[in-house]
């Protein structure tokens, strides 16, 4: 059985290694009740070949008992003694280090936090290799390849109770008084900066939590990274969005962006609109997009109220990438819509409105109840109305067809009455248009259905007459070949001879209805 | 050739464009998929001037019908006049392979890589090659990404100063700014060696490979892995040692275990590649380390590959070799705490018995077999049954029926239905392998039991395995043994019971023949369509239907016909429909 066979998937991203069962892959409906079993598990960080603690740690005195000209020393040793890693899979190993590492990071978190004149250059080193050795791991592979954040309970890190206080202390560390952004930089490095980034892809929320607020602090102190690391974030959405379709810190990234874009200079650099248009907008596309939305919405209507130039690339490429199938991201789109919409200019309203009205029709229209309806909420929204009503002449001819039938066919009575509001509203807006619209309305059908017609019998010559050009190409190509065998042999045949022609035309298509007089066929 | 060239007057381009212009992506998207049509239409002077033209300036849709155009193009040659204006085509594909959609630009690609083929060599340095110097430095990292996957079409038929060009620019691109380059590159590195001449492959694809396996990024490292293969095909066995080596040694223990788990996956493979000796010395203590790992994604995948690994050892040492380094980690999987582990282990330890022979097999193979059977994990435990054969032919699976037994049994009754359809599946096999005798006296009752479990699905699968056994055993076994049997569930309380009797019959019908099925089967058949219920009647129809060609015809006449009659009146619908159609089809009407 080929079961149990890793599925290598692309070689860039290993990160869905493990199969389920098989038994249960098949099954399709996993159990409520298996998966249950399978959460709330820990796992540890891979530290590749683990170096256990097999230094025997001691306790040293107290900081605070510590007289001030050995403080340092003793802070730093403290540091050091705090680089000692254990294993807390096994959690009955070593409970004297793990203690002992435990009280001493408590310490060092209090006296960072509280005590002035602490933090002195030599120990700057000694902190962040603390911090380095301590958080920079591979992440381990994901427990539940399948896992979705919003189902399932995430894998927590095992080690956490000594992480939190390495991470406790790095937060205090960078959010001392005391702190010095020219020290550090030495120290906190692009390298640095990158293996932190990469550390938002832990599965245990808590990590990234701190690793927000601590990626967030960074940035606003050390100012020489904040290009490069707006560049590392780029990378790993597009990685997300392009390659591997998982990460687990998108939600995070984006919430430090958001206040990030709130601090842009104006007028917007190249490389920030680049940034919306190339990075912040394909993120819709993500299949776990609900996980992030409204981080991401966010980040687009602070990219809008800073610079209302940019509406019509985020909307049209908004309708680019409509969904398709999955209507619960139609709804997360109307939403975004209407947040936008919200505190659009109305001249940026006028270059949008059609395309956007075109959509907003096909919503409506929709058979899932909950996208009409959303779609049809932005008639309550006062705003929105008057935007409609202020361009109501090119407007209401794009949606009325699709009113006008969806009120008459929709099986959700909610829907029906919330579509009589709108055109009841629409009537009250401009009752001489609405009432030429609604004159023209059979005619308007009946042209459609003339124009399909015509399409068809388009094609339908169209195929006809590749049809006979494929006959006379094959004819074409057997005589040549005829020829050829008569003729003598080393005469090579030129490469655009009909017969490659032949072998390069893609296969003929058959004819739909081959009767009738299609328009090629009347001309020949 | 009249109006070869296109009906001109019939097919203004502009009705053509409008219809790669609706708006409905929809009709675009038929429309694009019919682009050959339309060029075809045209002819090939105004698909050059003006279809291609219209194409390349429109190149902002969606990503789907960018996707069919991408594919189009790889096959519109003939289309726009042959090889002699192949390069017509080169500026649309030149901006779909810097779209940012992966499969967009990949498709692009491919079709570039096609029409390069067309060029001739002079077309090929002026037109394809400044294209792929253009994507190779453009601004953004989608146009680069895709030249990686160029530069070994082009290579082996420009001039040499072209060539020197081409080594510069993917060197320039292994060091790109950006991961997703440096990816795209790395992903391309061994192709592209395969294409460089020997002095290249060791000055320059040398020095790229080892920057990319040593890269800040996982996931530009795993990928040198996979063009370490390609590379260490391509250098004679004195270089692997001092160029490849180094690197690889590096690989396999690499602190991400992506890295790992990617030398792991890839290891039969690396291991051809670098030849019996460095295997012996240096691989054989790398595949121990991986089976040791410390991540169970690294472990499974390399045990995956033992029975390859022991199988491409070189052969004189290769008994030696799995007995003292690979049979030791292979005991220690046996228990490993992943089951993912275990079961990768059990789906190819069996094989090891053919290369170690009876005696080792028997010795140091069997206790962990045996070990493998008791496994809590049912997926272990199968995967030794599905693969019983290999040991069967080394030393005969008598060994094994005691402790095989116990497990059959217990995956029979696993409460996954799963498990149990794959056991089931593999009785026919077990029965073929143990014999009719150890068959009925400890297989047969569970055989019958799965004709009763609540899942439909089991029944369904036990039904067939039925049949299967009848075809292995002969019809007397199955008068003996099953039918009876079977027969006598036609009188169990519970109508599902009795449907299924019905469904064995019909399974079992042909292969019992024609006595058997008249004298044994159909009375029972006929009795049950006075059942009260009226699945069961119906089903007595469509039985009538299936076994009526078994059946001789006088009892057709005199026996099924005036039964399907009365059901064909039954107050049920579906009973008189099913009833009507068998009356039909065995023409008793």
């Amino acid at each position: 059985m080929e079961t149990t066979k890793l599925p290598p998937s692309s070689p860039s991203s290993p990160t869905t290694s493990f199969s389920v069962p098989s038994a249960e892959k098949v099954d399709g409906f996993p159990r409520r009740s298996m998966r249950r079993a399978r959460q709330r598990r820990s796992h540890s960080s891979s530290q590749f070949r683990y170096q256990s603690s097999q230094v025997e740690l001691t306790p040293l005195p107290l900081l605070k008992d510590a007289p001030v000209a050995e403080l340092h020393d003793l802070f730093c040793k403290k540091l050091q003694q705090c680089c000692v890693l254990f294993d807390f899979l096994d959690c009955v190993a070593d409970l004297k280090g793990k203690e002992i590492k435990r009280a001493a990071l408590n310490e060092l978190v209090e006296s960072v936090a509280t005590s002035r004149g602490v933090l002195i250059e030599p120990l700057y080193p000694e902190a962040i290799k603390m911090i380095s050795v301590n958080i920079f791991r591979t992440l381990p592979p994901s427990e539940n390849p399948e896992f979705d954040p919003e189902e399932d309970e995430p894998t927590l890190e095992a080690s956490w109770p000594h992480l939190q206080l390495v991470y406790e202390f790095f937060l205090r560390f960078l959010e001392s008084p005391d702190f010095q952004p020219s020290m550090a930089k030495r120290y906190v490095d692009q390298k640095f900066v990158l293996q932190l980034l990469e550390l938002f892809d832990s599965e245990d929320p808590r990590e990234r939590e701190y690793l927000k607020t601590i990626l967030h602090r960074v940035y606003g102190k050390l100012l020489g990274l904040r290009a490069y690391i707006r560049k590392q974030i780029n990378n790993i959405f597009l990685r997300f969005i392009y390659e591997t379709e998982h990460f687990n810190g998108v939600a995070e990234l984006l919430e430090i962006l958001g206040s990030i874009i709130n601090g842009f200079a104006l007028p917007l650099k190249a490389e920030h609109k680049q940034f919306l248009v190339r990075v912040l907008i394909p993120l819709h596309t993500a299949k776990s997009l609900s996980i992030f939305h409204a981080q991401l919405a966010y980040c687009v209507v602070q990219f809008m109220e800073k610079d209302a130039t940019v509406t019509e690339y985020i909307i049209r490429g908004l309708l680019k990438y409509w969904p398709k199938t999955c209507t619960q991201k139609e709804v997360m789109f109307l939403g975004e819509i209407e947040e936008i919409l919200d505190v659009i200019e109305p001249s940026q309203f006028i270059r949008v409105q059609e395309p956007l009205f075109r959509q907003i029709a096909a919503c409506i229209s929709s058979p899932h109840f909950q996208v009409a309806e959303r779609a049809l909420y932005f008639w309550n929204n006062e705003y929105i109305l008057s935007l409609i009503e202020e361009n109501c002449q090119v407007i209401l001819p794009l949606v009325f067809a699709t009113l006008y039938r969806v009120s008459k066919e929709h099986w959700n009575q909610t829907i029906v009455s919330l579509i009589y509001n709108v055109l009841k509203t629409f009537m009250e807006m401009n009752s001489k248009l609405f009432d030429d619209l609604t004159a023209s309305y059979k005619v308007e059908k009946q042209k459609e259905m003339k124009r399909e017609r015509e399409r068809a019998d388009l094609w339908r010559g169209l195929e006809e007459h590749q049809d006979r050009r494929m006959q006379m190409l094959t004819e074409a190509a057997r005589n040549q070949r005829n020829l050829q065998e008569r003729g003598e042999r080393g005469d090579p045949p030129s490469p655009s001879s009909p017969q490659t022609a032949h072998s390069d035309q893609p296969e003929p298509k058959p004819s739909g209805a081959s009767s009738s007089s299609g328009a090629g066929e009347s001309a020949t | 050739m009249a109006g070869a060239d296109g009906d001109d007057s019939l097919y203004p381009i502009a009705v053509l464009i409008d219809e790669l212009r609706n708006e409905d992506v929809q009709l675009r998207l038929n429309s694009i998929k019919k682009l050959s049509t339309i060029a075809l239409a045209l002819g090939v002077e105004r698909t050059r001037t003006e279809l291609l033209p219209f194409l390349t300036d429109t190149i902002y849709d969606e990503d789907e019908v960018l996707l069919a155009l991408a594919e189009q193009l790889g096959n519109f040659t003939m289309l726009v006049g042959g090889p002699e204006y192949v390069h017509c085509l080169l500026p649309p594909l030149e901006s779909l392979a810097t779209v940012e959609e992966t499969v967009v630009r990949d498709k692009a690609v491919e079709s570039l890589r096609k029409i390069s083929q067309e060029h001739s060599p002079v077309d090929l340095e002026v037109h394809f090659e400044p294209l792929v110097k253009r994507l190779a430095s453009g601004d953004w990292f989608t146009s680069r990404t895709s030249a990686c996957g160029l530069f070994s079409v082009c290579y082996p038929r420009v001039s040499s100063t072209v060539k020197a060009e081409i080594r510069q620019h993917f060197r320039t691109l292994c060091s790109d700014d950006t991961p997703m380059v440096r990816r795209a590159a790395a992903s391309k590195l061994g192709e592209f060696a395969k294409v460089l001449e020997l002095d290249y492959v060791k000055s320059d694809i040398i020095s790229l490979f080892t920057a990319l396996a040593s890269d800040e990024q996982d996931s530009v490292r795993l990928l040198a892995v996979e063009a370490c293969v390609s590379i260490a095909t391509l250098l004679p066995q004195e270089d692997l040692e001092t160029l490849v080596m180094p690197t690889l040694r590096q690989a396999a223990e690499d602190k991400s275990w992506r890295v790992r788990y990617m030398v792991a996956d890839k290891f039969s493979e690396l291991q051809k590649a670098v030849g019996p000796e460095i295997t012996k010395n240096d691989l054989v203590p790398a595949f121990q380390n991986l089976l040791k790992d410390c991540e169970a994604e690294v472990r499974a995948a390399a045990a995956n590959k033992v029975k390859e690994f022991c199988e491409n050892l070189p052969e004189d040492s290769r008994e030696q070799i799995i007995m003292t380094h690979i049979l030791p980690c292979v005991k220690e999987l046996v228990s490993d705490t992943n089951q993912h582990v275990k079961s990768a282990l059990a789906s190819v330890i069996m094989g090891l018995s053919t290369i170690l022979g009876k005696d080792n097999t028997i010795e140091h193979l069997l206790p962990l077999f045996l070990a493998q059977l008791k496994d809590e994990c049912p997926e272990v435990r199968l995967n030794i049954i599905s693969n019983l054969d290999c040991v069967n032919e080394v030393i005969g699976i008598r060994q094994l029926s005691q402790s095989l037994l116990p497990a059959i049994v217990e995956l029979a009754e696993d409460a996954k239905w799963r498990v149990r359809l794959a056991i089931i599946e593999y009785m026919p096999l077990l029965a073929g392998q143990l014999g009719v005798e150890f068959f009925d006296e400890k297989l047969n009752t569970l055989c019958m039991a799965w004709l009763i479990d609540h899942v439909y699905a089991i029944r369904e699968a036990a039904t067939c395995n039925l049949m299967k056994l009848v075809e292995k055993f002969g019809a007397e076994w199955a008068q003996n043994t099953i039918v009876p049997k079977v027969l006598g569930m036609a009188n169990d309380p519970n109508y599902l019971h009795r449907m299924t009797t019905l469904f064995c019959i019909n399974a079992l019908s042909e292969a019992c023949g024609q006595d058997i099925t008249t004298k044994q089967m159909l009375p029972v058949v006929l009795k049950m369509s006075t059942d009260q219920v009226a699945n069961v009647r119906f089903n007595v129809a469509k039985s009538l239907q299936k076994i009526g060609p078994v059946i001789d015809s006088s009892a057709l006449q005199t026996e099924v016909k005036p039964v399907l009659e009365k059901l064909a009146t039954d107050t049920d619908m579906d009973v008189k429909y099913f009833a009507q159609e068998a009356i039909s089809v065995l023409v008793l009407a």
